[in-house]
C-alpha cells in the first residue's frame, strides 16, 4: 500500500460574519490513496464543499480562519502562498464544479479556456500545441468532432458536453487528485451515467486519487471506494463504501438511508424522515450534533448525547469503519430496529 | 386539524399519543425511533375504479420562434407537447417522468392554464368542461380547483409579503370568506403543513428550505383543490428533507382526497410517490402504465435506459453496473425525428422507426406503450408488432392487403388490449 496522496488532519475552517463566527468545518480528517476514490456525502451545509475547497487553498485567508494540516504529495498546503498554491491548482489537483455554465466563462472559447489551463502550467508550450492538446482532451472526454467543437463557446454546448469539458480542463494536466463537487447533480439521469462513467474510465487512466462530493447515496455507491459522512461541520462516519452502505453505525447515516427511496428496491419499504432541520453553524448544538434529530438518543444512558460530544472511533466491525456516536451497540440497533422498517425485503434473503 | 406528522388515516398508531408529536409548535418533544417509523410511509396504493378528475386528449403546445430583425417573423415551433393522452384519477396521483426538455413542465402549465394550448382538449370535474379553450373569465372558478406547488422554495414566494400574506391571498382573491375568517383559516393550513400556525407574520426569509416549501404546500392547499399539479416539488430540498416533505404531501393526498399530477426527474421519488407513471420524451407520452408495469416489465427502449441509469445503492464496492447506454443528446424540438421521435438514439431503431410514428398502444389491462418493437428488456421482438394494426409493412411502407385499425385514441384505459404474445386483441 502506498503513502495516502492526500492527507486531511484536523482540519478546522471557520469564517467570521456579521452573526458570529461559523463552524464551518471542525476537526476533519481523512485520506485518499492515488488510484482509489473517496466519497464525501452530507447535506447542505455540511462542510463537505468548504473542506475540499480548502485543500486546494481556495479560501481568502483574509477572513477565513483555517488550522489544522492538509497535505498534498508531502507539501503542506494550509498557509502556503498564492504563487506556490497557483503551482499546485491544476497539476496536482483539480476541481470539477457542479454548475459548468457558471465555471466555464461565457466569453471564451471552451478551446482556448483549456488551453490557457495547459499554458499555465507549460510556459513553454507554443499555443498551436495547446490547442492541439485542447483538442486531444476534447475527444479523450468523448466530444463528437473535437477539431471543430473546440471553438464553440461554452453556450454552444448542452448541459452534458459542458460537463465533460469542465472534466478535460481539470484533467488536462494530469493531475493526481480530482475534486468532484457534485458532478452530475444537474444533469438528467442519462447524461449522468455517461459522465460517471467516464469518470471511472479517466481514473482508471491516469490513476489519480479522486474525491466526489454528493448527496446522492446512489452515485456515492457506485463510484465511492470509502464513504466519509459528514454532518455540522464534522465528519461522523468514515469506512469503505460496502460497510458504510449496508451496515451503517451512525444514526444519522441511517436516517439518509431511510429517508431516500429506492427505485430498484422493494416498492413495500417505508420512507422514515429525519424530523428537524440541520444545525445552524454558528451555533451547533452541545454534544452530538445529530442529537436534537436522533431517534436513539433514549438508548445512551445519562444524557450523553447531548452533554459530551462522541470521537470519532473504530466500531464494532473493526478498525476501518468509523463512527462519531455513543450507542454501544449501532450494528444491533440497525439490524434489528431500522433495517426491519425500511427495507423489510433484505431480511428475508440473509 | 391533525398534527401531519401523526397520520390521521393510520388507526394501529398507538404508540404516538396526543402530545408526543411532532410539530414545529413543540420542537423539544422526541420521537423514539419506533414512534417515528410510524409516521413513515410505504408508497400509495392504486384505486383502480376511480373516475378520473382530468382527462386530456391529444393536448398539444407549440411555442413560435421568431426570427431576428426587425420584422419578427414566425420561422418554426418548438413542439414542446405533441399530442399526449392521459386521465388522473379523482385522489390518485399520476407521475410524469422525463428528461430536461421533454416537456413535463410544459404539461403541468398547460393543465393549470398558465399557457393555453395550441391544441387537445383537457376535460376537467365531474362536469367534465373542457378547460383547453376557456377564457379567464370562465376559468377563474374552476382555478379553486386546479392549484400548484413550484420547485423551487426560494423564488416561487414573495418576499416582501408575510407568510400570512402569501397563504391568504387566494381566499381575497376568490373572496370565498370574509375577511376576518382569513388569519384562522391561514392558521389553520398553517397547523396542516407542519408549521408554527403563530409564525403567519414572519417573511419567508426567516424559513428554511423546508419549512418555505409547506408554506407553498399551504398556499395550494387554501382553497380545497381537487387537483394539484406538483412540479418537481422536493428537488430543491435536502436529502433529510425530501421524505418529510414527501409523506406530507402523502397525508395530505388522503385526509382531503387530493388528486396529484407529480411531475419529476427523481424515478425513485415519483416510484414512491405515484400509483401511475406517464413516461415522455420530446414532447410525446412513450410509455404509460401502472407503477409495477413501468418499474419491473418496462416495455419502451426508453424506459429501459432511464431506468438503468439510476445509480443503485445496493452497488456499493462493486464498481458501476452494465447499463444500457444512450448516445448523445436529446434531439431539437423544432425539429424533432420523423417517425418515432426516440429513433436517434434508440439501440432498436429500423426501417419502421423513421416512417411511421408508433401509437400509444394498450398492451395490458393499464400499460400503454409507443414503440414498433416494444417488448420486456432483452425480449423485444425481431419483427414490428404494430405493422398489422397500421396497415403497414415490415419497413413501414403502405401496405395494401391490411386493413389499419385505429389505435391509441382513448386517454383512459380499454376493456381489451392487444396482447404482444398473441398479436391479437383480448380483454380480461
Amino acid at each position: 500500500m502506498s503513502d495516502p496522496f492526500l492527507v486531511v488532519e484536523d482540519l478546522t475552517v471557520k469564517f467570521p460574519t456579521e452573526d458570529g463566527l461559523v463552524n464551518a468545518v471542525t476537526d476533519l480528517s481523512y485520506t485518499v490513496e492515488q488510484g482509489k476514490t473517496l466519497g464525501i456525502v452530507g447535506e447542505s451545509g455540511s462542510g463537505k464543499s468548504v473542506s475540499s475547497m480548502a485543500v486546494l487553498g481556495l479560501h481568502d485567508m483574509r477572513t477565513a480562519r483555517i488550522t489544522g494540516s492538509i497535505k498534498v504529495g508531502g507539501q503542506e498546503v494550509v498557509g502556503l502562498g498564492e504563487s506556490k498554491l497557483r503551482k499546485l491548482r491544476g497539476k496536482e489537483v483539480a476541481m470539477i464544479f457542479q454548475d459548468a455554465l457558471a465555471a466555464l466563462h461565457p466569453f471564451y472559447k471552451v478551446g482556448s479556456q483549456l488551453a490557457e489551463a495547459y499554458l499555465v502550467h507549460h510556459p513553454k508550450a507554443s499555443k498551436r500545441e495547446a490547442r492541439r492538446k485542447a483538442i486531444e482532451m476534447l475527444d479523450r472526454v468523448g466530444i463528437p468532432q473535437p477539431d471543430r467543437r473546440v471553438d464553440d463557446f461554452p453556450h454552444q454546448f448542452s448541459g452534458g458536453m459542458r460537463q465533460r469539458a469542465m472534466i478535460a480542463m481539470g484533467l488536462i494536466n494530469d493531475p493526481k487528485l480530482l475534486i468532484a463537487d457534485e458532478p452530475t447533480t444537474a444533469l438528467d439521469v442519462t447524461v449522468q451515467a455517461q459522465i460517471l462513467d467516464l469518470l471511472q474510465d479517466l481514473q482508471r487512466e491516469f490513476n489519480s486519487a479522486v474525491i466526489i462530493i454528493t448527496h446522492d447515496l446512489g452515485v456515492i455507491a457506485e463510484m465511492a471506494d470509502d464513504i466519509l459522512v459528514m454532518y455540522g461541520g464534522r465528519g461522523v462516519e468514515k469506512g469503505p463504501a460496502k460497510e458504510v452502505l449496508t451496515r451503517p453505525q451512525m444514526p444519522y447515516t441511517w436516517g439518509l438511508l431511510s429517508s431516500v427511496p429506492d427505485v430498484h428496491g422493494d416498492t413495500a419499504s417505508k420512507l422514515v424522515p429525519i424530523p428537524g432541520n440541520p444545525p445552524s453553524l454558528l451555533d451547533p448544538p452541545t454534544g452530538c450534533a445529530f442529537h436534537p434529530r436522533c431517534a436513539h438518543v433514549d438508548k445512551v444512558p445519562g444524557n450523553k448525547c447531548v452533554t459530551e460530544l462522541p470521537p470519532l472511533t473504530a466500531g464494532p466491525t473493526g478498525a476501518g469503519h468509523l463512527n462519531r456516536c455513543h450507542l454501544a451497540d449501532p450494528v444491533g440497533v440497525f439490524e434489528n430496529e431500522v433495517l426491519p422498517v425500511i427495507a423489510p425485503e433484505l431480511l428475508e434473503e440473509s | 386539524m391533525t398534527d401531519v406528522n401523526h397520520p390521521p388515516h393510520d388507526p394501529e398508531n398507538p404508540a404516538v399519543t396526543e402530545g408526543e408529536e411532532l410539530s414545529a409548535s413543540n420542537e423539544e418533544q422526541k420521537l423514539t425511533f419506533a414512534q417515528l417509523a410510524q409516521t413513515g410511509h410505504a408508497p400509495t396504493e392504486l384505486d383502480p375504479d376511480a373516475e378520473p378528475v382530468l382527462s386530456v386528449d391529444n393536448l398539444k403546445m407549440y411555442f413560435p420562434v421568431k426570427s431576428s430583425g426587425l420584422v419578427r417573423r414566425t420561422i418554426g415551433h418548438v413542439q414542446a407537447v405533441d399530442g399526449i393522452s392521459f386521465q388522473v384519477p379523482r385522489g390518485g396521483s399520476l407521475g410524469l417522468v422525463g428528461e430536461s426538455g421533454c416537456g413535463k413542465s410544459t404539461t403541468g402549465r398547460l393543465i393549470t392554464r398558465l399557457y393555453t394550448p395550441t391544441g387537445g382538449s383537457m376535460q376537467f370535474g365531474e362536469k367534465k368542461q373542457d378547460i383547453a379553450r376557456m377564457s379567464n373569465r370562465e376559468l377563474k372558478p374552476l382555478r379553486r380547483d386546479v392549484q400548484m406547488i413550484f420547485q423551487d422554495p426560494y423564488t416561487s414566494l414573495n418576499p416582501r409579503h408575510t407568510v400570512g400574506a402569501i397563504v391568504g391571498a387566494p381566499l381575497e382573491v376568490h373572496n370565498v370568506v370574509p375577511k376576518n375568517k382569513v388569519l384562522p383559516r391561514v392558521q389553520e393550513l398553517l397547523e396542516v403543513v407542519g408549521l408554527n400556525p403563530e409564525h403567519y407574520n414572519r417573511y419567508p426569509n426567516e424559513f428554511s428550505g423546508g419549512q418555505r416549501q409547506r408554506i407553498g404546500i399551504a398556499r395550494a392547499l387554501t382553497l380545497n383543490p381537487k387537483l394539484l399539479v406538483a412540479d418537481e416539488p422536493v428537488s430543491a430540498l435536502d436529502v433529510s428533507i425530501q421524505a418529510q416533505v414527501i409523506n406530507l404531501l402523502q397525508d395530505l393526498q388522503q385526509e382531503f382526497d387530493i388528486a396529484f399530477l407529480f411531475i419529476a426527474h427523481d424515478l425513485a421519488v415519483v416510484r414512491h410517490f405515484c400509483p401511475e407513471v406517464a413516461v415522455m420524451y420530446l414532447g410525446k407520452i412513450v410509455e404509460i402504465a401502472d407503477r409495477e408495469s413501468i418499474y419491473n416489465h418496462a416495455h419502451h427502449p426508453y424506459t429501459q435506459a432511464l431506468l438503468s441509469a439510476v445509480p443503485d445503492i445496493k452497488q456499493a464496492g462493486q464498481g458501476r453496473r452494465e447499463r444500457i447506454r444512450l448516445e448523445g443528446d436529446v434531439p431539437s424540438p423544432i425539429n424533432p425525428p420523423s417517425g418515432c421521435r426516440f429513433r436517434t438514439r434508440c439501440p432498436l431503431a429500423q426501417e419502421i422507426c423513421a416512417k411511421v410514428e408508433p401509437p400509444l398502444l394498450q398492451i395490458g389491462p393499464r400499460h400503454k406503450v409507443a414503440c414498433h418493437f416494444a417488448g420486456e428488456i432483452g425480449r423485444h421482438p425481431a419483427t414490428p408488432v404494430t405493422s398489422g394494426l397500421l396497415g403497414v409493412d415490415r419497413q413501414g411502407s403502405p401496405d395494401p392487403a391490411v386493413t389499419p385499425q385505429p389505435v391509441g385514441t382513448n386517454p383512459g384505459y380499454d376493456k381489451q388490449w392487444f396482447d404482444l404474445d398473441s398479436q391479437q386483441m383480448v380483454s380480461a
